[in-house]
């Protein structure tokens, strides 16, 4: 009888809970003790959306309300000459990056949200510039999304370089889920790859598809805003967000379909499905999916030996939860997740510096840097 | 009297239909504020207004937008950082202006004013929203 009533309420359970996850094969455990505190090196920022740091030792950053900062001796001064951004919803003034060879070319590549164009609203750009004291300079227009619109949602804007010197960035959705990710001769849901000077790559995989946009590398992305190259396989490592659940991380590879929407571990804010599957031939699974979301944002992988501790881990900012995760991860499959620092806000961005120390973006906090704890 | 009689009457009618005019448009924003809505705020706020537990405050029945109509607007218009009291919780977040212009404010705050239980017939204008300035 007391078997009967379990199953009774068993399957009353799986009948009135609406579309029924499954949640992410391991859970987020809080350490007992971290051997690491965080210092604030540059305070008072509100929203860091991406971070670089110059050969001299100072810090580049950029806010997404659209100033860019040089964070040069303690002191934060505003360097001028960006094109006009256009913030709206989630977008704004966006990622920064250095060209791998910056000390010889003196490059700096950005994404911002643009209104360049036909059509109201507006798209993810990247251009590249040099910086000629306070001021932008020599800027190149690489590459602008579109159409424009006004819609809030998902620009992606992550940009990585990898070993052979291409230059990857993300676009987001758009908020056009059932349009744009699965259609490469649209922009949006996608990862593309450039060479340093916007080119398109001519072994790009949809070269010699007419119709298709040449500079996109994978597709069937929902809004990737954490990439990063792995530093010792040279693969490009994206994560990206999920509607509620079903965020990922995912490597990306030439012409992959990674199969937002049509597959997805997610179900609408709503709780409503939109999809009844989470795997499809011609797909790619994720290497790890997130139930229920932690909204993840930047990526990086430990090899510096500062951090013992963390040797090879991959850290994931949780806009969230407030909180960096750290994954565990061998043989592309995750054993162990923990919860970094929690409550320290919303991470939006983790670094790896030249100097090998972490450092990561927290709204409303600053940039945080890792040191180990010296008790 | 007669006279009387006719000034009541079309008083009476003109009222009414200024009545009917406000709710029309009333409605009319509190639809076009449920799509902003789930395009700039659904995902940190959630479905129901219910918001996130110690991370993002709850819109639906919060006493801080019943009584803080302006500072409501602020938010929504120019952000909000600092900690602020919703039904009796501490919040010290950090929502960014989202970019949405004097029309699309009035908008998506007729919609949350009115949603989850939520109840303002008292509309906010795309006007009342453009006096409100920065602090």
């Amino acid at each position: 009888m007391k078997q009967f009533t379990s199953i009774l309420v068993f399957t009353l359970m799986c009948l009135y809970s609406c579309a029924q996850q499954q949640p992410s094969e391991i859970s987020a455990e809080t350490p007992t003790k971290i051997n690491y505190v965080t210092e604030v090196v540059v305070p008072d920022l509100n929203i860091p959306w991406g971070m670089e740091f110059l050969p001299d030792g100072s810090m580049l950053v950029t806010e997404k309300t659209g100033t860019l900062i040089h964070f040069k001796d303690g002191k934060k001064n505003t360097i001028e000459g960006l094109p006009e951004v256009y913030v709206r919803g989630q977008g704004g003034l966006m990622d920064i990056k250095l060209h791998p060879d910056y000390e010889n070319n003196g490059w700096i590549y950005f994404s911002y949200g643009s209104a360049e164009g036909d059509g109201d609203g507006g798209n993810t750009a990247i251009i590249r510039a040099k910086l000629n004291g306070s001021t932008l300079s020599d800027i190149e227009h690489l590459y602008k999304g579109v159409p424009n619109t006004k819609k809030g949602q998902h620009w992606g804007s992550r940009i990585e370089f990898d070993k052979e010197g291409y230059l990857y960035f993300s676009i987001g959705d758009r908020g056009n889920r059932d349009v744009n990710p699965q259609d490469i001769t649209r922009d949006g849901g996608k990862i593309y790859r450039l060479n340093d000077d916007g080119s398109v790559p001519e072994d790009n995989p949809f070269v010699g598809n007419a119709d298709a946009k040449s500079a996109i590398f994978s597709y069937g992305h929902r809004n990737p805003q954490g990439m990063v190259m792995h530093p010792k396989t040279g693969k490009i490592w994206v994560n990206e967000h999920g509607p509620k659940g079903g965020d990922e991380i995912n490597i990306v590879k030439k012409g992959n379909n990674y199969g937002w929407p049509v597959i997805s571990y997610g179900i609408n804010y709503s709780g409503t499905k939109f999809t009844e599957i989470t795997e499809k031939e011609g797909m790619e699974q994720p290497l790890f999916y997130w139930v229920p979301s932690i909204a993840p944002s930047g990526i990086a992988i430990v090899y510096s030996d500062n951090y013992p501790d963390w040797q090879g881990s991959v850290l994931v900012g949780s806009l969230k939860f407030q909180y960096l995760e750290r994954l565990v991860v061998k043989d592309n499959k995750v054993t162990k997740r923990e919860k970094l620092f929690e409550g320290l806000g919303r991470f939006r961005n983790i670094k790896q510096a030249p100097d090998g120390y972490l450092y990561a973006g927290v709204e409303g906090v600053g940039i945080v840097k890792i040191v180990p704890d010296s008790f | 009297m007669k006279i009387f009689l006719l000034i009541v009457f079309s008083g009476l009618t003109i009222f009414g239909a200024v009545t009917i005019t406000q709710q029309d448009s009333l409605q009319e924003s509190i639809t076009r504020g449920q799509e902003i809505y789930t395009d700039f705020c659904i995902n940190c706020h959630m479905a129901n207004g219910e918001g996130v537990e110690k991370t993002y405050p709850p819109l639906a029945k919060s006493d801080y937008l019943q009584n803080n109509r302006e500072a409501s607007i602020r938010a929504i218009k120019y952000g909000q950082r600092g900690e602020i009291t919703v039904n009796g919780k501490a919040y010290n977040g950090n929502m960014t202006p989202m970019g949405l212009d004097d029309k699309e404010v009035a908008d998506v705050m007729n919609f949350i004013n009115n949603s989850w239980g939520n109840s303002n017939t008292k509309i906010v204008t795309e006007e009342e929203v453009a006096a409100v300035k920065k602090q």
